[in-house]
């Protein structure tokens, strides 16, 4: 549990629990400062139940205005730090101002909350949620405690999911065809599909996959977008010659991948794309670059 | 581990001794196999390895890590061995890099050996699951098979050298392949006929890759059984013409011709098969093609491909001359508009064709039989028909091969012309007098070999043989008429004696044909430098026409004995030779009437007394006696002559003991009055009455007074051992014994 530690002894210590905590898969999120630590799981249309404990240190009474709880869910843009952007919020009041003197136990319940966002953490933009819960106070300042939790959703297998398939090329030099079997993959897919060489005029030396993601934040003029490769996977060594077709099957299991997200509260876009690189002898790139939508898929094991 | 062993392989890849490391490389990833191994039985989910070391980035490590799990995968039979090889076979695409795949996929080859769903093995699937094994080898075949053509493409063109060593170098790695294949037991007849042998062909004849098609085409000759050769041979031929022109056919088809002629010496019964199949027409169809379509391919190839054919043919089809001789005249075909062939190598060649039916048949009548010899032969230059000639006639003389009638020996002669003739066209460089006298002599030899028991018959063969050797030039004449003389005469005696022919037919061959055509062929010899010849051969001629009563040709022959003898033989010591032998064989002579016989008779002893030298002269006087005294004859028997000879004889040994005697010494004429005793002696006994008691006494009594002076051992022993013969027939007694005793000594 988390302790607000800082110059001032808070008056008291709150810790939250919650109702299933025990069972409930928790999985690792990186904090801002690159910690590692593992949160609850949860995904939207749960509900979210569980138990504040408000705890003063030795046999000091806190005086109150009230005690809530709040979860939020929050976008924060890394340019704009420190200021949330809440597209959620409920809050659950707990306490009518008065005293505590000793520990107390909260129950409190969001049932059925809609949380249709996933948590994100990106290079510009966090998607997070929260549980908050306040002890607000007159003259000394609210006592505030944190606790994130994290959401998944898993969604079914969309009903239509047509392979990629394209011919590409540069006149006389080079010309291929690739197919990946699908266009939607869930995150521990795997990617299948070849390479058709139907005409090489170039010496390649190699050939690979990336996964790049590309997220973009903002809207409009201040639209920023940040590209990063998570996967470079080589698919061929050497050169091939004219109707050479080379297999390509690529497990996403290893790779840090989140869905795709299309355009969160109109506050970013979280695209995934197929990028085919060869690379030829004086190390010159052709790339052909391709979007694939990947979704969640709910895991038999969990 | 997996990333451990990742880092190992790719650091090993970049040096530079890639064969090395690799061995290196196979050993660790033994290791890990065995690991692996272990980590399934600790219950780890070899489905979940075989993906797991599918994660690694780099495709190198990746592919060689996915053979290795895909091992263990079949081992553990999680799942059919089929589907697996056939995953690890397609991902191993990915290697496009020609050493590099070659060697990922001979990994693969090497895992994967023991663990092809063959019949019989463990991992045999439910059905047909052979031709899984056999689609697997085959395609990881082509596909290195493809990289390993690449190979020579890739890279500056100035390494060519270099790169083909190393290509040289790595075709095991390709043919590796083939072996599986052949090892496998589903592969049967039908299979290699139906899947197996047209893959790969197709492969070998796409591939349009010089070194490549050598090798494969030749290992596919060399793994799979003779058996399937033979029932295959039209495809396998097939592709034969459709391989880059510069790939050196000859030799593989060289070596099927001799795979399939052992397979046939090796295992009498499949003869059958061969025949079944009709491998020579296949075989002789497709060389005609190879050649047809490779338009520059030099005469050499061409040549041994006919030289391989023909022995094959030879070996699988003893009794078909009609095929042999198709051979040849398929090369007849090949070698005509060429003209003469320069390649002292193909040139060699075709010596070793023409060679083949001599050695197989050890008969060179056979080889007369075939009606294209000759022909091919026609296309070598004199020196090698010589030779060619040399090596026929070594066979008929090795085997002792009688040549019995006309048109064969015919035949032979033709081929053999090089040696009967000066061929045409002058050669610059002269041919070595022994070598000469060698070819000569073995023609000579030939001549023997050449036999009728019917006259008729005999007597054609000769007049061809007199026919050709009468073209044969100055030189050759000296060596080849006397066989042909002493044959002639040989025919001559077999002749049924005129008038003993009890069905009164009249015989088309007479002796007086006969000797008539003697005569033709010796008047050659006085042309030539070698008088001596002739008039041997006359003499011969003579001997033959008195056994036959043929008066006057006998005389006819002596004449020209004469002629020669006045006319040719200058020198002294040929004269003496020359001189004895007439005397010799008119000795002989019973044929001649009185007046003929004179005339010679008295020819001869003219010629004795004009000899040069006394002691010649003296010799030839005495031999002349002879000529007046034959024992069986009364006609001849001429005592006065006789004695006169003698005493002629002693006349000159006198004139020649004063000459000696104011000169060197006598000891010569000493001998030449021994040698007049023993004339004395011989006619003495014979009892010619002229010869009396006195005449000997007094020649021993003349002997033993020139005894007395220093003399020569020689005459010594010579009187002695006369004295001795005369002690020796008196001690004999009878008739002659009394005569002898009448000498006193």
């Amino acid at each position: 549990m988390n302790f607000l530690l800082g110059a001032f002894k808070p008056a008291c210590n709150i810790s939250i629990t919650f109702t299933d905590g025990k069972n409930r898969k928790q999985v690792p999120i990186k904090k801002d400062n690159g910690q590692i630590v593992m949160n609850p799981l949860f995904q939207s249309q749960e509900t979210i139940a569980g138990k504040i404990h408000i705890d003063p240190y030795q046999g000091k009474k806190v005086e109150h205005n009230g005690v809530k709880v709040e979860l939020l869910g929050q976008i924060e843009m890394y340019f704009d730090r420190g200021n949330f952007y809440d597209f959620t919020s409920l809050v659950r009041e707990l306490d009518v101002p008065g005293e505590i003197y000793e520990r107390k136990t909260y129950p409190f319940e969001f049932s059925s909350v809609e949380m249709p966002y996933e948590t994100y953490n990106g290079v510009n933009v966090r998607l997070r949620y929260v549980l908050k819960v306040t002890v607000t106070r007159g003259y000394a300042g609210s006592i505030v405690e944190y606790q994130d939790f994290v959401v998944r959703n898993y969604v079914p297998p969309p009903p239509i999911n047509n392979s990629i398939k394209m011919e590409v090329g540069i006149e006389d030099c080079l010309h291929i065809e690739f197919e990946y079997n699908k266009s939607k993959y869930h995150l521990k897919d795997v990617i299948l599909g070849k390479i058709y060489f139907l005409l090489v005029r170039i010496k390649i030396k190699n050939m690979d996959l990336e996964i790049r993601r590309r997220e973009s934040t903002g809207a409009g003029a201040n639209t920023h977008v940040e590209t990063e490769t998570l996967a470079k996977f080589e698919l061929m060594d050497g050169a091939p010659v004219r109707g050479e077709s080379i297999p390509v099957r690529v497990f996403l299991t290893p790779y840090d991948l989140t869905p795709t997200h299309t355009n969160i509260n109109n506050k970013f876009s979280v695209k995934y794309y197929l990028n085919l690189v060869l690379v030829d002898e004086e190390d010159r790139r052709y790339f052909k670059q391709q979007e694939i939508t990947l979704y969640r898929l709910k895991e038999e094991t969990s | 581990m997996l990333s451990s062993i990742r880092l190992r392989c790719s650091a090993s890849y970049g040096l530079r001794s890639y064969h090395l490391t690799n061995m290196r490389a196979f050993d660790e990833l033994r290791k890990l196999e065995i690991f692996f191994m272990e980590e399934t039985r600790r219950g780890c989910s070899v489905i979940e390895l075989y993906e797991l070391v599918q994660h690694a980035g780099n495709i190198l490590p990746r592919l060689y890590l996915l053979c290795t799990a895909g091992s263990v995968y079949i081992k553990t039979k999680e799942a059919p061995a089929k589907e697996i090889l056939k995953d690890l076979v397609e991902m191993c695409r990915g290697i496009q890099h020609p050493l590099r795949g070659l060697f990922l996929r001979s990994y693969l080859a090497q895992i994967s050996r023991d663990k092809l769903p063959d019949i019989g093995s463990e991992y045999e699937g439910d059905a047909d699951t052979v031709t899984d094994a056999v689609e697997f080898v085959l395609l990881n075949f082509t596909e290195m098979n493809k990289l390993w053509v690449r190979m020579q493409h890739q890279g500056p063109a100035r390494d060519k050298e270099r790169r083909e060593k190393e290509r040289g170098e790595l075709r095991d790695l390709v043919g590796k392949n083939l072996h599986v294949l052949s090892q496998l037991e589903g592969v049967d007849l039908d299979m290699y006929r139906d899947t197996v042998l047209p893959r790969v062909l197709e492969q070998i004849v796409n591939c349009r890759d010089e070194i490549a098609q050598y090798y494969l085409i030749d290992c596919i000759i060399q793994v799979f059984p003779d058996e399937y050769h033979l029932q295959t041979l039209d495809v396998l031929l097939g592709a034969c013409p459709q391989l880059q022109p510069s790939v050196d056919i000859m030799t593989v088809l060289s070596r099927l011709m001799e795979r399939l002629s052992n397979y046939a010496a090796l295992n009498a019964e499949v003869l059958p098969y061969f025949l079944q199949v009709e491998a020579f027409s296949k075989l002789n169809n497709a060389i005609g093609k190879v050649i047809e379509a490779q338009e520059d391919m030099p005469i050499l190839s061409a040549v041994t491909l006919y030289s391989s054919l023909l022995k094959f043919t030879l070996h699988v089809h003893p009794d078909r001359l009609d095929y042999a001789d198709q051979v040849l005249g398929s090369c007849v075909k090949q070698l005509s508009g060429k003209g003469k062939i320069n390649d002292t190598r193909a040139t060699r060649e075709i010596v070793s064709l023409l060679s083949a039916p001599l050695e197989k048949y050890n008969d060179v009548v056979i080889a007369l039989k075939l009606t294209n010899y000759p022909l091919v032969v026609e296309y070598l230059d004199n020196e090698t028909k010589r030779i060619m000639a040399t090596v026929i006639i070594r066979s008929i003389m090795k085997n002792n091969t009688l040549i019995t009638t006309a048109e064969k020996v015919e035949a032979l002669l033709e081929l053999i012309k090089g040696l009967i003739n000066d061929l045409d066209e002058p050669q610059g460089l002269e041919v070595d007098e022994d070598d000469f006298e060698e070819e000569q002599n073995s023609v000579a030899r030939l001549v023997h070999m050449l036999y009728n028991d019917d006259t008729e018959e005999m007597f054609k063969i000769i007049s061809i043989l007199k026919k050709h050797f009468l073209t044969g030039g100055p030189k050759r004449l000296k060596f080849t008429i006397p066989p042909l003389v002493v044959s002639t005469l040989k025919l001559i005696r077999r002749l049924p004696v005129e008038g003993d022919n009890p069905f009164g037919k009249e015989a088309s061959v007479t002796a007086t044909k006969i000797f008539q055509f003697l005569n033709q062929i010796i008047e050659a010899l006085p042309n030539v430098p070698s008088p001596d010849l002739a008039f041997r051969l006359y003499l011969q001629c003579a001997e033959a026409a008195n056994k036959c009563d043929e008066e006057p040709i006998a005389y006819e022959f002596f004449t020209q004995a004469y002629i020669l003898y006045e006319e040719e033989i200058s020198d002294s010591k040929a004269q003496v030779t020359a001189l004895q032998l007439i005397i010799g064989t008119l000795q002989r002579m019973h044929v001649f009437g009185v007046e003929n016989r004179d005339t010679l008779t008295h020819k001869a002893t003219g010629y004795s007394a004009k000899l040069l030298k006394k002691p010649d002269q003296c010799r030839a006087v005495y031999a002349c006696s002879h000529l007046f005294w034959l024992e069986d004859h009364e006609t001849i028997q001429d005592g006065d002559r006789v004695l006169l000879c003698l005493k002629r004889a002693l006349k000159i040994a006198n004139s020649a003991q004063q000459m000696g005697s104011n000169g060197q010494g006598s000891a010569g004429s000493v001998t030449l009055f021994i040698e007049i005793l023993n004339k004395y002696l011989y006619f003495y006994e014979k009892g010619i009455p002229q010869i009396t008691v006195e005449s000997v006494e007094s020649l021993i009594q003349l002997i033993k007074n020139e005894e007395s002076m220093p003399s020569d051992p020689y005459a010594e022993s010579l009187f002695a051992s006369t004295l001795q013969f005369m002690e020796f027939q008196k001690q004999k007694g009878g008739a002659i014994g009394d005569r002898y005793e009448e000498i006193k000594v």
